[in-house]
């Protein structure tokens, strides 16, 4: 009985942990895809300005409210544009940029059937 | 002649992407921020510097009149050259100043205002700097010029001379 017990708490702590981790390593994913505004060219995730380091503690402190990654880039964008995503969403704006390379892989696609597939029969 | 449709399409289509791209080079990169001017302003709750107190902003905010939200530090040099003129706007009757302590000690604080003098009404803390950005602050210095909970103005950066005759002028 007393193993039974030790065994319950040991899975009891591994559980939590492996909790913990999971958010940690969404709060990466979160802070590394947004653009530190003070610095030249750093992520969140990487820089240690000021800024940087609030920016780290409220995307945890959202997530513990339970703000999905969606919510927490909306609130985000809502404060300071567009541009603290490194990612660019799917917009108005941006559906150039995001159709261009399947566009072109589409027209090399058939640039390959052309010359070689429909050449040879 | 189905050969030659396809590389003339395709050409067509390269020189289109081209232009696009080349337009956009003459583009502004420069990174202007987006100001949020118009906005309601954010409802916190923050403890207060005197007393240690939580209190909402809402209660704050409430007069009809105008506010003029000033975030600093005593670890910012711009902020200890801009507190004369946050002394001189501080005489306008119209005007209730408010600080925001961005990430301080609140030792270094005191200091900082039994030396320069205080010009403010009430000052908030914020310690992990989590309200500055609900306000969609970069840094300190920051200003805010607020009426009835919308944001009329925002100076990023320390006041200057013209920018405090700007204030003076929007609020008479």
């Amino acid at each position: 009985m007393r193993y039974l017990k030790l065994i319950l708490i040991i899975f009891f702590i591994f559980g939590l942990n492996y909790s913990h981790a999971q958010q940690s390593e969404l709060e990466n994913k979160i802070t590394k895809n947004l653009r530190c505004l003070v610095c030249q060219g750093q992520s969140v995730y990487d820089s240690d300005t000021e800024f940087a380091n609030s920016l780290k503690i409220l995307v945890k402190n959202k997530l513990n409210e339970g703000f999905s990654e969606r919510q927490i880039y909306t609130y985000l964008k809502e404060r300071y544009g567009e541009w603290i995503l490194f990612d660019p969403e799917f917009t108005k704006k941006t559906y150039f940029l995001w159709l261009i390379p399947i566009l072109m892989f589409a027209i090399g696609g058939l640039v390959i059937l052309n010359l070689f597939i429909i050449k040879k029969n | 002649m189905k050969i030659r449709i396809i590389p003339s399409i395709i050409s067509l289509l390269l020189i289109i992407i081209f232009i696009l791209f080349y337009m956009g080079l003459k583009n502004s990169n420069i990174y202007v921020p987006k100001e949020n001017v118009n906005k309601k302003i954010p409802n916190f709750t923050a403890k207060l510097f005197e007393t240690s107190e939580k209190i909402n902003s809402e209660k704050i905010f409430s007069k009809d009149q105008f506010y003029l939200m000033n975030i600093w530090s005593s670890w910012c040099v711009p902020c200890r050259d801009e507190h004369n003129f946050l002394k001189d706007l501080s005489n306008e009757k119209n005007l209730n100043l408010i600080g925001l302590n961005y990430k301080d000690k609140t030792e270094n604080a005191k200091n900082f205002l039994i030396e320069l003098g205080n010009p403010f009404d009430i000052i908030f803390l914020d310690q992990k700097g989590i309200i500055a950005i609900d306000w969609g602050a970069y840094g300190v210095p920051e200003t805010y010029l607020i009426k009835n909970n919308i944001i009329i103005k925002k100076i990023i950066g320390p006041l200057n001379y013209n920018l405090v005759k700007e204030i003076k002028e929007i609020i008479r």
